[in-house]
């Protein structure tokens, strides 16, 4: 009889504990957004900041944050896609395809602040090109790039060998049957990375500000300086200007990521349906 | 006999992969419009050699071959060889109906599409003529557009002999092409081969001896990677001349 | 045609490797900037050394590593059983429709920017701390100092943000025991719990140990949140309450009015980090080998 009390009192414990955690996700969530909302106005989406952030909008932030995300992926996701590629087609076992999966692993482990780092030394000074849309863009493409390749590369596996054997014997050539049969197969796979990246340059803070810079200007030539949704909110809530403008601007972030991640989490589950 | 045109002959053949050697000194010729079985246990080596004559085998890592394979007097595994040409001449169907996630009409036209035609009239005389020799036009012939997935198994594997077909080869591998398939498919398939057989030379593994003696006039017995026997289909079914040929179609072992 | 295959060939191979580039000229540059500090000031002093007044050319980073681990262990201590609750709640204890669900909670908590986490502790972890434990504390000694913003505040925050690391890859591992285990334990008296308990974690064990460690890394690297909520105040804290600063908050913060000097000294002390998390992620990769060969 104790030991049946004992393991009841157990069990209690881990729903006790799985239950915390699905309540402080709620809590996290249910906070902000409550606080939030009520100040995403239109106005809030459309006009400029006034007063360093302290009243007006965020739309040269919302536009920033595009701007900075948009050059990441556009430089992560070809990159990506030809790197999985190359693991799941081309790599013959050996050192040199170890050597290469070693080092990518390396690259998804790196934190953010040592890519800020980076990112600094290397394109804000190094090459020029100052606190810039660019110089983030490009450090993010870094950061991304793991998550691109591995996504990528999960769904490739997926598609039958029988398919890429059925176009090698009709005469096409490797990269023929890989653009015209293997990849297309793969498009969830790659949306779903591509979502992610989405994401995760979407909520990065600690790598944007070391190298986009915090202007609040709205950015037109790559190389201008901008200010992110992420980097804004760390402003806001570190000088407490404005209680309304900081959970307006979290309850926003909060919400892109929230559709951003249950886009790819719907994408990925069709996906494994199928 | 001895007036037919090769197609193949094969020459002190030998084929392994890493340390297992699944081939050994093969030495046979295959002919022109003959269509040979290829018959034995499985793991005989028997689709490893079909396998090797449009070079498929290359996708595997670690296979080695030793001697030649020569395909209308050149060898095929010459440092020269173009294999696209090759694979173009040596059409291939697979043991599983293997229709790309595409429409119908895309199956067909992707290899002449792949080899530069480009024409949209010409690309819908491909599908018309190889469907109609197929045995498929009538049947499926309001639903190009759809994709080939949604398809019968033997609907599949008759599209993928189209698909072949599409590319003008000269040689067919048919690689158990039936296995996966219900008896009446089955039958279907057969009887197309033996109409293919007039314009193309074909190449079949089967591990089903009916089949080698319904469709095939020449056939290969394979064991344990090496040709005990190769003669004519009537022949060595009632008088192989090999004891253990006899063993295996009398269904003693395998 | 052929040249052409190669040609792409070599194209995506290229492609491949731009992950070994850039890991390169990360080293490098981390290296190159921060290199010089170190071997003029000297890698002891630079890593004992007590105090941290870059103006004065003071570079020990004690405090802030001090600080790193404090908030990390918290983190720890708070993350792991929690962690591993839940995992086993997925695992063991739930229909698979509900664990689903719970997945998707856990996915969503991973997808929160390190921003957000640090806006919610700035918001509420801290006055929590200022409003109801501080008072308690000052209850049994009155002398107790303290804003809120503290080793506890970090600890409490990284402990959530290192959750999914630690259910996700612990909850493979548990459900990668082979279901006869079970089985035969159930047939030999014991009850659910204690099979839990000594079969079934046991077994799990290297998988647990390398969640454990790349959460651990993940702790360390992270940023924002911690930089937003321990106080930023550069002295070796001895009480959970007390403020701190860490290796990647002072980076952060210093890194836009620093002096030349003082910045490859931050630099400097990114290499450290960059060290502490490589040899983390190796030691996660080695314990994740040995579990796989383990169940192969």
């Amino acid at each position: 009889m104790r030991k049946t009390w004992k393991s009841k009192g157990y069990f209690c414990l881990i729903g006790l504990v799985a239950a915390v955690t699905l309540g402080t996700l709620i809590l996290i969530i249910g906070f902000i957004l409550i606080r939030g909302l009520p100040g995403i106005t239109v106005e809030f989406l459309t006009e400029k900041p006034k007063m360093m952030g302290k009243e007006g909008g965020v739309f040269p932030v919302i536009i920033g944050t595009i701007y900075v995300t948009l050059i990441s992926i556009v430089i992560a996701t070809p990159i990506g896609v030809a790197a999985a590629v190359y693991f799941s087609e081309y790599a013959k076992k050996g050192v040199l395809m170890h050597v290469i999966r070693f080092f990518t692993e390396v690259l998804a482990g790196i934190p953010s602040i040592i890519f800020g780092l980076f990112g600094f030394a290397f394109f804000v000074v190094f090459l020029g090109m100052g606190w810039s849309v660019l110089s983030g863009g490009l450090t993010l493409s870094m950061m991304i790039l793991p998550t691109l390749v591995r996504s990528t590369e999960e769904s490739l596996k997926t598609v039958p060998m029988a398919y890429r054997e059925g176009s090698l014997s009709l005469g096409a050539t490797k990269w023929e049957t890989v653009v015209k049969v293997v990849l297309p197969c793969c498009g969830p796979g790659v949306l779903t990375g591509l979502i992610l990246g989405i994401g995760r340059a979407v909520g990065e803070t600690a790598a944007v500000m070391l190298t986009v810079g915090g202007s609040l200007v709205l950015p037109v030539s790559p190389l201008d300086s901008a200010r992110t949704m992420a980097v804004h909110l760390y402003t806001l809530a570190s000088e407490g200007l404005s209680d309304e403008k900081t959970y307006a601007t979290a309850a926003l972030l909060i919400i892109i990521v929230l559709v951003i991640n249950s886009l790819a989490n719907y994408i990925s589950g069709r996906l494994t349906k199928e | 006999m001895a007036d037919k045109e090769k197609a193949f002959e094969i020459r002190g053949m030998n084929l392994s992969y890493g340390t297992f050697q699944a081939l050994k000194n093969i030495d046979i010729d295959l002919y022109k419009n003959d269509i040979t079985a290829l018959i034995g246990p499985s793991g005989c080596g028997k689709s490893t050699f079909l396998r090797s004559l449009n070079r498929m085998n290359d996708l595997v890592e670690g296979c080695r071959i030793e001697g030649e394979i020569l395909f209308d007097g050149k060898d095929i595994y010459g440092k020269e060889y173009d294999i696209i040409a090759l694979r173009k001449k040596v059409g291939m169907v697979f043991q599983k109906p293997n229709p790309f996630p595409k429409s119908i009409y895309e199956n067909i036209v992707y290899g002449p599409k792949l080899h530069g035609q480009k024409k949209k009239e010409v690309l819908d005389e491909i599908v018309e003529r190889t469907l109609t020799e197929v045995g498929l036009w009538e049947e499926i012939k309001d639903r190009l557009n759809k994709s080939a997935l949604g398809l019968s198994g033997g609907q599949q594997q008759r599209l993928c002999i189209a698909r072949c077909l599409a590319v003008e080869p000269e040689v067919i591998l048919m690689d158990e092409p039936t296995s996966a398939l219900d008896p009446v498919a089955t039958t279907k398939i057969e009887n197309l081969v033996q109409e293919l057989a007039a314009k193309y030379t074909i190449v079949t593994v089967t591990h089903n001896m009916q089949q080698a003696g319904r469709i095939s006039n020449r056939t290969a017995f394979f064991l344990s990677g090496e040709v005990l026997e190769i003669d004519d289909t009537r022949k060595l079914f009632t008088n192989p001349s090999n004891p253990k040929t006899e063993e295996y179609i009398t269904g003693r072992f395998g | 045609m052929k040249i052409r295959e190669k040609v792409i060939e070599r194209l995506i191979l290229l492609c491949a490797a731009v992950s070994v580039a850039a890991v390169a000229l990360i080293t490098i540059f981390i290296f190159s900037s921060g290199g010089p500090v170190l071997a003029k000031y000297g890698v002891l002093r630079f890593i004992f050394g007590n105090d941290w007044s870059p103006t004065s050319g003071s570079y020990g980073i004690l405090p802030l590593i001090v600080g790193t681990l404090g908030v990390t262990l918290g983190a720890l201590v708070i993350g792991i059983p929690t962690g591993l609750g839940c995992a086993v709640f997925m695992a063991e204890m739930v229909k698979s429709r509900l664990a689903k669900l719970f997945r998707a909670a856990i996915e969503l908590l991973a997808g929160i920017p390190s921003v957000v986490y640090g806006f919610f502790g700035l918001e509420i972890i801290v006055p929590a701390i200022r409003d109801y434990l501080l008072p308690m504390a000052r209850k049994l000694d009155p002398d107790v100092p303290g804003s809120g913003f503290s080793v506890l505040a970090g600890a409490i925050v990284l402990a959530v943000m290192i959750l999914p690391t630690i259910v996700s890859i612990s909850e493979n591992a548990i459900r990668a025991v082979p279901k006869e285990f079970h089985e035969a334990s159930l047939a030999l008296g014991a009850d659910k719990r204690e099979t839990i308990i000594k079969i079934i974690l046991p077994a799990a064990k290297s998988g647990i140990l390398s969640s454990i460690i790349l959460a651990m890394g993940r702790a360390i690297g992270e940023t924002m949140a911690v930089l937003m909520i321990t106080g930023n105040m550069v002295k070796v804290p001895t009480s959970p309450l007390d403020p701190a600063a860490t290796l990647t908050g002072t980076i952060a913060m210093e890194m836009s009015y620093a002096a030349p000097e003082h910045q490859n000294a931050l630099f400097a002390i990114g290499i450290i980090l960059f060290i502490m998390i490589i040899a983390l992620n190796g030691i996660a990769q080695m314990v994740a080998k040995r579990f796989g060969g383990e169940t192969a």
